[in-house]
C-alpha cells in the first residue's frame, strides 16, 4: 500500500501485519504492481515545482533485512499523467503502460521504450465531453479501452504505430463511465457509471451486451477476481456488491451506508437501539452500533430512483419514533423549492412482519416545507395518548391524532388526521418539542418561543431572546423539567425556567447541535466556532458546564444523537460521569461517525484487539471447545463466588494459553516443552507464585523463540514482549491485592456517593 | 440490488358516502313505480301470507294491490267518508279498518261488504288492528279512547279513555295476545293490558306520537314523534334506551325489515332512514319527491311501498339476484395441472432450483422500466385507462415529469393524439388532486403546440375548451375566497376580547377544514 505521507508498505494480508516500511520521500497517489517485476513497483507522484502535473515512476524495491527501508531507485517512466488510480494500465504482461489525461492518451512500450501519443479532438460535439475518465488494458491482446466522460468507451487497437491506430466506440453510458474492467480472457468488457447498472459487452460489440441494473448507488470501481467467477463493484455510498460471472447478484457488504445528505437527522430506533438516518436515496437506514451493520433498510419513498445528474428526486427528509418505537412518522418532499411535494407518512411497527407498515399517508400536510416532527413522549400510557406535531415554513402547526375507524369493515382500524392548527402572529414555525411528561408542547416562531398546553392548546407563555431567531429548543429532563433551553442564530444559549417564566441564564456560545439525554438531565451542545467544533455539557439548573471538550473535530459536526446503554456503563474518571447511561455519537458534515469514549485509547484499543487475534486464530477444534468449556466454567465459577468483576482474572489465566496461540507451529518449541506451561496455566491459581511462575517460563519461551526466530518474526516478537510487559503490570498489581481491595472499596464508596 | 418499483398510484380515499354491504344491499332495488291514489295514503299494509298483497289505505278507499301490479286488484269503497288504517289480520284473511264517521268495518279479503261493523267511537277512528289472539280488535280514536272489540259477537269489550288527545296510532303486541299499545297526541304512549281496567304503563314522548311499534320480542318500543324516533325497553319499565334525531320535519311512520335487524323511519321530509337496531345509527337512507306519510315493507325485504302526501304510491322492487353464468360456464383446469409436480419430495442429493417468481407489472411499467416515456403515456392514454382510472394516467404523467421526460413524452403527436389528451387534461385539470400535474402538462402541451396552433379545427377547439375551464374554476375559486372571507368577519364578531389568541386560531382551524373541503 502506498499513502500521501511517502510510504509503500508490504503487509501479511493472512496475519494483517506490515511486513517492511519503504520510504519514498513524496507524496504517493497511486500505486501499481505487475506480476511480471516482483522487485520494483510504479507510484504516481506529483512533479517537483509543478501544480497539478504528475508523473509516473518505477521504485525498486530493495531486498534489505530490518523493516524500515528507504525506497531509493527511483526512474521516472511518465511524464504528465492523471492523478487517479484509474488513469493509468499496464498492458498485457507488462510490455507497455497507458496513461490518459484529458484528451490525451500515451503508450509507452518498455522493450522498445518508445512512446506514442495520441489526442481526440477537443470540441465537444453535440455538447458532448470526449475527456477520459478511465483506462484499462486487454490481458492477453493489444488493445486498450478507455471511458470518456460523455458515457462512451473506445477501443485502441494498433497503437504501435503513431498514425496507423485504430479505434471502435461502444455508447450506452449518458454519463461519465466511472470504471472499465476486462474478464480474463478478454472476450468481456464490464463498465459501470453513474446508472448504476453494470454493463457487460461481449467481443467488444456494441450490438451484444448485457446489464445487471438497478445496483443502488453510482459505481465507483469495478474488479475482477483473478480466476475471472467473480466481480466486484465499489459503489459511491460506502458498500461494496459481489456479482457472479453470469451476471448475477451474490451479496453485498455495508456498514454505514453514505447518503447524499443525511436530512433526517441522527434518530434512535427505541426498539432496536439501532441509530437511523438515511440511507439510500428515498430510504430510512437503521444501523447498529454494536455491530457495525446496517440491520435493515426502510422504503419510505417507494417510487424507482433514476440515477441521474439533475434531476429533482424526492427524499427523506424528517423522521421520527414515538416512545416505544411502534410508531414511525416520515416526511419526504422534493428538492423542487417552489413546490416541495410533501407527504407525511406514519408507519405501525408490525409484530409478525418485524417491520413498520404503512398506515397512513398525509400528501401536502403542510404548504411549505416541514421544519421539524415530534413525537409525544408519553411511555407509561398507551397509544392513545400519541399525539404528532409537525410545524412548517407555512407559518402554523399542526397537531396530529390517532382516530378509530369507526367501520368495522375497514382494514386497519386506526388513522391519523389533524386535530389542531396553530399559529402565532403568522411568524414561520421552526421547532418543536414536547416536554417529560407531555403536558406542554413549546414551538418556536422564528424569533419567540411558545408555550401551549397539550390539552387544551392554549398559549400559555411566549419566551424571546433578540436578536436573532430560534436554531434549536427542548426541555429540561427529570430534576431539571422546570427549565426550557433554547439556542439563537445570534450565538446565545438560553435557559428559561417556566414555573416563574423568567430567563434564569444565558451564555454566548454558537451552538449548531442541542442534543438532551434521554435517560439523564445532561444536555449536549456543539458548538462550531472558527474552524473547529466544540462540546459542551450541561445540565439545565447550572450554568457552568459540567464536562468541556474543545475541538472535537477539523469537520463541522452537524447532527449528535446519545444513544442508550444496555447497562450503565462503570466509569472510574468523574469527568465522564454523564455518559453513564448513555453513548454520545456526533455526525460531521463529512458523514463521519464520532463518538466520545471515556477510556483511553490504550485502554480502549489493546482489550478489542487481544480478542480479536485469538478469536481469529481459534479454529472450532475439539481442543479449542474444551477450553472454551473450560474457561465457562471458570466464568461460572467466579460468578458463584460472587465476585464484582472477573474480567481482570480471565485475562490473567491465558497468557500463557494466548501465546501459545500466537506463535507460528514452525517456531514454536516442542510440544513437551510447552506442556507443562499449558497445564499449568490451565490451573486456576490460588497462590500468587504459580502466576510468577507462569511468567518466567513465558519470559524463556520468548527467548526461546527468539534464538530460532529468522528475521520474518520480528514482529511476532515484538508483541510477545508487549505482552510480557503488561504481564508484569498486572502482576504487580495481583501482588498488592490487599491494597487492591482498598482501592476498590474507595471507587465503590465514590459511586455510591455519586449516584446519591 | 433491488426490484422495479412500479408507479405508485395514489387512491384517493372517496368522501362523503362509504360503500358498505348496507348501501349495496339497499341499493338493490329496481326504479320505482308510481301509482296515483285519490288522496294521501295513510297506512299501507302487508298481507302476512303469500302472495303478500298489500292494502292501501287512502281517501274513501282501500285498494288491494298484488306483488307486480300496477293496477288494484281489489277495492273497498263502501265508506262515507275517509278510511284509516287497514289492516290485515295474521293469517291475511281478515281486513280491518277504521273511518271518518267512528265506525271499525272488518272485510273479508274475498268479500265486498262488511261482515262485522262496530260502533262505539264518537269521532274519526284513525288506528285499528287485530290483537296477536286473532279474536279480537283494538282501536284508537279522535275522541281519545281506545276500545277493545271482540269480533265474533262484534262488541265493546272495553273502552280505555285515558289519553287527553287524538289517538293517532297503536301495535299490538305479537307475544302476549292481551297486550297492545296506542300513540297519542298528548305525547304518550300507554301500555294496555286486556285483563285490567286501566293502562299498564305511560310513556312519555315529548312529542305528539305519530307512529309506534314494537319488537318482533316484545321487549322493545319504538316510537316517533316530533323529529325523534324514540326506543324504549319495556321489560325495564319503559326506560329510554336511545334517542334518534336524524329528520328534520316529523317523523310520520316506522317500519322494521324481515329480518328485524334494521329499523325503517318516514318522515315529512321526503326521507326513509334506514337504522341498525344493534348500534341505532343510520346505515343508509332514500329520497323522495314528497314527503312521507306511511311506509311498508314486504317480507324478505322484496319491494319497499311509500305512500306519499300528494297520494303517490311509490312502489320499489328488488331486483332479482344477478347469477353470474359466464364464470360457471369458463371451463375450470382439471385438479391434476394443479397438483401436476407439487407433491414430488426431492430426494436428498437433488439439486433443487427453485423457479423465480414472476412479477406481474403493467403495460405503463414495463415501458417505464425500459425509458420508453413516449410509449409509456400512449399506453396510458388508451380509453379504458383514461376514462376510468384517471389517477393511473396522471401518475404516468408526474412519473414521467419526475424523470425530466414529460416534455419529449408530450411532444411529437399528431392531431388526433393531441386532442385526447387535451380532452383530457381540460376534464380534470379542475379534479384538485389532478390540478398540480395536469397544470404542468396544460403548460407544457401549450409550450410545444404553440406554432402549430390554428391549423387544425379540432385542436383549436380542445385548447378552447380548456381555457373555458380554467376560466370557470378561477371564478368559482374566487367566489368561494369570498365567501371565506365573510365567514371569517362572521368568527370574528364571536370572539371574544379576552383571548384574541386563541380564537384566532380556532377560526384558523375552521378555515382549515373549509380549504379541505374545497380541496375535495
Amino acid at each position: 500500500s502506498s499513502s500521501l505521507d511517502g510510504t509503500i508498505k508490504l503487509w501479511d494480508f493472512m496475519d494483517g501485519i506490515p511486513i517492511k516500511t519503504f520510504t519514498v520521500g513524496c507524496k504517493l497517489l497511486a500505486l501499481y504492481t505487475l506480476a511480471s517485476a516482483e522487485d520494483s513497483v510504479f507510484v504516481v507522484i506529483p512533479k517537483k515545482g509543478e501544480r497539478d502535473t504528475f508523473q509516473l515512476i518505477s521504485v525498486k524495491l530493495t531486498k534489505g533485512a530490518g523493516q524500515e527501508l528507504e525506497g531509493k531507485e527511483l526512474s521516472v517512466v511518465l511524464d504528465g499523467v492523471g492523478a487517479s488510480m484509474k488513469h493509468i494500465a499496464f498492458g498485457r504482461e507488462g510490455a507497455y503502460v497507458v496513461s490518459v489525461k484529458d484528451v490525451n492518451l500515451q503508450v509507452y512500450f518498455f522493450k522498445r521504450k518508445l512512446l506514442n501519443r495520441f489526442s481526440l479532438s477537443t470540441i465537444k460535439t453535440k455538447g458532448g465531453d470526449n475527456r477520459f475518465s478511465c483506462v484499462v488494458c486487454h490481458p492477453t491482446e493489444d488493445c486498450i479501452a478507455t471511458g470518456h466522460a460523455d458515457g462512451k468507451i473506445r477501443l485502441w487497437r494498433n497503437f504501435h504505430h503513431k498514425k496507423d491506430y485504430t479505434y471502435s466506440t461502444l455508447h450506452w453510458h449518458h454519463d461519465i463511465v466511472m470504471d472499465l474492467a476486462f474478464s480474463m480472457e478478454g472476450t468481456r468488457l464490464l463498465s459501470g457509471g453513474v446508472e448504476s447498472v453494470l454493463v457487460q459487452w461481449h467481443n467488444e460489440s456494441s450490438c451484444q451486451k448485457d446489464f445487471l441494473p438497478r445496483l443502488g448507488s453510482p459505481i465507483e470501481y469495478i474488479s475482477m477476481a483473478s480466476d475471472g467467477s467473480l466481480c466486484c463493484t465499489v459503489h459511491t455510498d460506502n458498500r461494496i456488491t459481489i456479482i457472479n460471472s453470469n451476471l448475477r447478484f451474490s451479496r453485498s457488504i455495508q456498514g454505514l451506508i453514505k447518503s447524499r445528505d443525511v436530512k433526517t437527522g441522527l434518530v434512535v430506533d427505541p426498539r432496536t437501539k439501532a441509530l437511523v438516518l438515511n440511507g439510500e436515496p428515498g430510504h430510512l437506514q437503521f444501523y447498529s452500533l454494536q455491530s457495525d451493520q446496517q440491520l435493515f433498510s426502510l422504503d419510505i419513498v417507494q417510487r424507482q430512483y433514476i440515477h441521474e445528474a439533475g434531476l429533482k428526486q424526492s427524499d427523506l427528509v424528517k423522521v421520527a419514533f414515538s416512545a416505544r418505537g411502534t410508531w414511525l412518522a416520515t416526511v419526504e418532499e422534493s428538492e423542487e423549492v417552489a413546490d416541495p411535494e410533501l407527504q407525511l407518512k406514519l408507519w405501525f411497527y408490525h409484530e409478525e412482519a418485524q417491520s413498520f407498515v404503512l398506515n397512513t399517508r398525509i400528501n401536502t400536510p403542510h404548504d411549505n416545507h416541514i421544519t421539524d416532527m415530534c413525537f409525544r413522549d408519553m411511555d407509561e400510557q398507551g397509544d392513545d395518548s400519541l399525539i404528532l406535531v409537525t410545524t412548517g415554513r407555512d407559518c402554523v402547526f399542526k397537531v396530529w391524532v390517532m382516530v378509530e375507524d369507526s367501520d368495522p369493515e375497514a382494514l386497519q382500524n386506526v388513522s391519523w388526521s389533524c386535530d389542531f392548527v396553530g399559529s402565532y402572529h403568522n411568524y414561520q414555525a421552526t421547532n418543536c418539542c414536547f416536554s417529560e411528561d407531555g403536558s406542554l408542547l413549546a414551538v418556536s416562531f422564528e424569533e419567540t418561543v411558545t408555550v401551549w398546553d397539550s390539552l387544551t392548546w392554549d398559549l400559555k407563555c411566549t419566551f424571546c431572546h433578540p436578536p436573532g431567531n430560534i436554531r434549536k429548543i427542548c426541555f429540561g429532563r427529570l430534576t431539571c423539567s422546570k427549565y426550557l433551553i433554547g439556542a439563537t442564530d445570534y450565538g446565545f444559549l438560553c435557559c428559561w425556567n417556566l414555573l416563574t417564566c423568567a430567563l434564569e441564564w444565558s451564555a454566548h456560545l454558537n451552538v449548531v447541535v442541542l442534543q438532551p439525554d434521554p435517560l439523564s438531565e445532561h444536555i449536549a451542545a456543539v458548538s462550531w466556532l472558527s474552524k473547529e467544533s466544540s462540546l459542551f455539557v450541561f445540565k439545565p439548573n447550572e450554568p457552568r458546564p459540567i464536562y468541556i471538550q474543545r475541538n472535537v473535530c477539523k469537520e463541522k459536526i452537524l447532527l449528535a444523537a446519545f444513544v442508550p446503554r444496555d447497562e450503565p456503563e462503570m466509569i472510574s474518571s468523574e469527568k465522564y460521569l454523564w455518559l453513564r447511561k448513555s453513548q454520545l455519537f456526533f455526525l460531521t458534515d463529512t458523514q463521519e461517525l464520532i463518538t466520545l469514549s471515556t477510556k483511553s485509547l490504550e485502554e480502549r484499543l489493546t482489550p478489542s484487539s487481544k480478542q480479536l487475534a485469538v478469536e481469529e486464530s481459534i479454529p472450532m477444534t475439539p481442543f479449542s471447545l474444551l477450553l472454551g468449556k473450560h474457561r465457562r466454567q471458570q466464568a461460572q465459577e467466579d460468578m458463584d463466588l460472587g465476585k464484582p468483576v472477573v474480567l481482570t482474572k480471565q485475562e490473567q489465566a491465558s497468557p500463557a494459553v494466548k501465546e501459545l496461540l500466537h506463535t507460528p507451529a514452525h517456531v514454536l518449541p516442542s510440544a513437551s516443552f510447552l506442556c507443562t506451561i499449558f497445564i499449568n496455566s490451565l490451573l486456576i491459581s490460588k497462590e500468587n507464585k504459580s502466576a510468577e511462575e507462569v511468567a518466567d517460563e513465558v519470559e524463556m519461551e520468548s527467548e526461546k523463540a527468539e534464538d530460532d526466530s529468522d528475521e520474518e518474526d520480528v514482529t511476532a516478537m515484538e508483541q510477545e514482549d508487549t505482552s510480557h510487559m503488561e504481564l508484569l503490570g498486572e502482576m504487580t498489581c495481583k501482588l498488592s491485592k490487599s491494597q487492591e481491595k482498598e482501592l476498590r472499596k474507595i471507587r465503590k464508596m465514590d459511586y455510591s456517593w455519586i449516584s446519591a | 440490488m433491488a426490484a422495479y418499483k412500479p408507479v405508485v398510484v395514489q387512491a384517493c380515499p372517496k368522501l362523503g358516502e362509504r360503500i358498505t354491504q348496507d348501501t349495496l344491499y339497499w341499493r338493490g332495488y329496481k326504479t320505482p313505480v308510481q301509482i296515483k291514489e285519490f288522496g294521501a295514503v295513510n297506512k299501507i299494509d302487508f298481507s302476512p301470507a303469500p302472495p303478500y298483497n298489500y292494502a292501501v289505505t287512502a281517501s274513501s278507499r282501500i285498494h288491494i294491490y298484488g306483488r307486480y301490479s300496477q293496477e288494484p286488484i281489489k277495492t273497498f269503497s263502501r265508506f262515507r267518508d275517509a278510511a284509516y288504517c287497514a289492516t290485515y289480520r295474521d293469517d291475511g284473511r281478515l281486513l280491518a279498518a277504521g273511518s271518518e264517521d267512528g265506525s271499525v268495518c272488518l272485510f273479508d279479503v274475498s268479500g265486498k261488504a262488511p261482515l262485522r261493523q262496530f260502533e262505539g267511537h264518537t269521532k274519526p277512528v284513525h288506528v285499528v288492528g287485530f290483537l296477536s289472539d286473532k279474536y279480537r280488535i283494538f282501536s284508537g280514536g279522535d275522541d281519545y279512547s281506545s276500545n277493545l272489540w271482540d269480533i265474533p259477537s262484534a262488541t265493546e269489550i272495553i273502552s280505555y279513555s285515558e289519553h287527553t288527545d287524538y289517538v293517532r296510532c297503536g301495535c299490538a303486541s305479537k307475544v302476549n295476545a292481551d297486550v297492545f299499545i296506542t300513540g297519542s297526541y298528548d305525547h304518550t304512549v300507554k301500555l294496555f293490558d286486556a285483563r285490567t281496567k286501566s293502562s299498564v304503563m305511560t310513556i312519555e314522548h315529548g312529542h305528539p306520537v305519530e307512529s309506534v311499534l314494537l319488537f318482533p320480542s316484545g321487549g322493545l318500543l319504538v316510537s316517533a314523534g316530533g323529529r325523534y324516533v324514540k326506543v324504549w325497553d319495556v321489560l325495564k319499565g319503559g326506560q329510554l334506551l336511545v334517542s334518534l334525531k336524524n329528520h328534520h320535519k316529523t317523523v310520520t311512520c316506522l317500519c322494521l325489515n324481515s329480518s328485524g335487524q334494521r329499523l325503517l323511519s318516514g318522515s315529512l321530509d321526503r326521507h326513509v332512514k334506514i337504522y341498525s337496531t344493534t348500534s341505532y345509527k343510520v346505515v343508509h337512507s332514500f329520497n323522495y319527491a314528497t314527503s312521507i306519510l306511511s311506509l311498508a315493507l314486504s317480507p324478505e325485504d322484496e319491494t319497499i311501498v311509500v305512500g306519499m302526501t300528494n297520494g303517490v304510491l311509490n312502489v320499489k322492487h328488488r331486483k332479482p339476484e344477478e347469477k353470474n353464468e359466464n364464470s360457471q360456464k369458463k371451463r375450470q383446469p382439471a385438479y391434476r395441472t394443479y397438483v401436476k409436480g407439487r407433491t414430488y419430495m426431492p430426494k436428498q442429493e437433488d439439486f433443487c432450483v427453485s423457479k423465480p417468481v414472476k412479477r406481474v407489472l403493467r403495460k405503463y411499467d414495463k415501458l417505464l422500466r425500459g425509458f420508453q416515456s413516449s410509449k409509456a403515456l400512449d399506453a396510458v392514454l388508451e380509453p379504458p385507462i383514461m376514462l376510468h382510472t384517471p389517477e393511473v394516467t396522471v401518475a404516468v404523467m408526474q412519473e414521467l415529469h419526475r424523470r425530466g421526460t414529460l416534455r419529449s413524452a408530450l411532444a411529437g403527436r399528431d392531431e388526433k393524439q393531441v386532442n385526447l389528451l387535451l380532452t383530457f387534461v381540460a376534464r380534470r385539470v379542475i379534479e384538485p388532486r389532478f390540478t398540480p400535474v395536469l397544470v404542468t402538462v396544460a403548460d407544457m402541451i401549450t409550450d410545444i403546440y404553440q406554432p402549430v396552433v390554428g391549423q387544425s379545427a379540432i385542436v383549436d377547439r380542445q385548447f378552447l375548451k380548456l381555457q373555458e375551464a380554467i376560466g370557470k374554476e378561477i371564478d368559482y375559486q374566487e367566489e368561494l375566497l369570498e365567501v371565506l372571507g365573510m365567514m371569517d368577519t362572521l368568527f370574528a364578531t364571536f370572539t371574544k376580547k379576552k383571548d384574541t389568541c386563541l380564537e384566532e386560531n380556532k377560526s384558523n382551524g375552521v378555515t382549515e377544514i373549509i380549504e379541505k373541503n374545497r380541496n375535495y
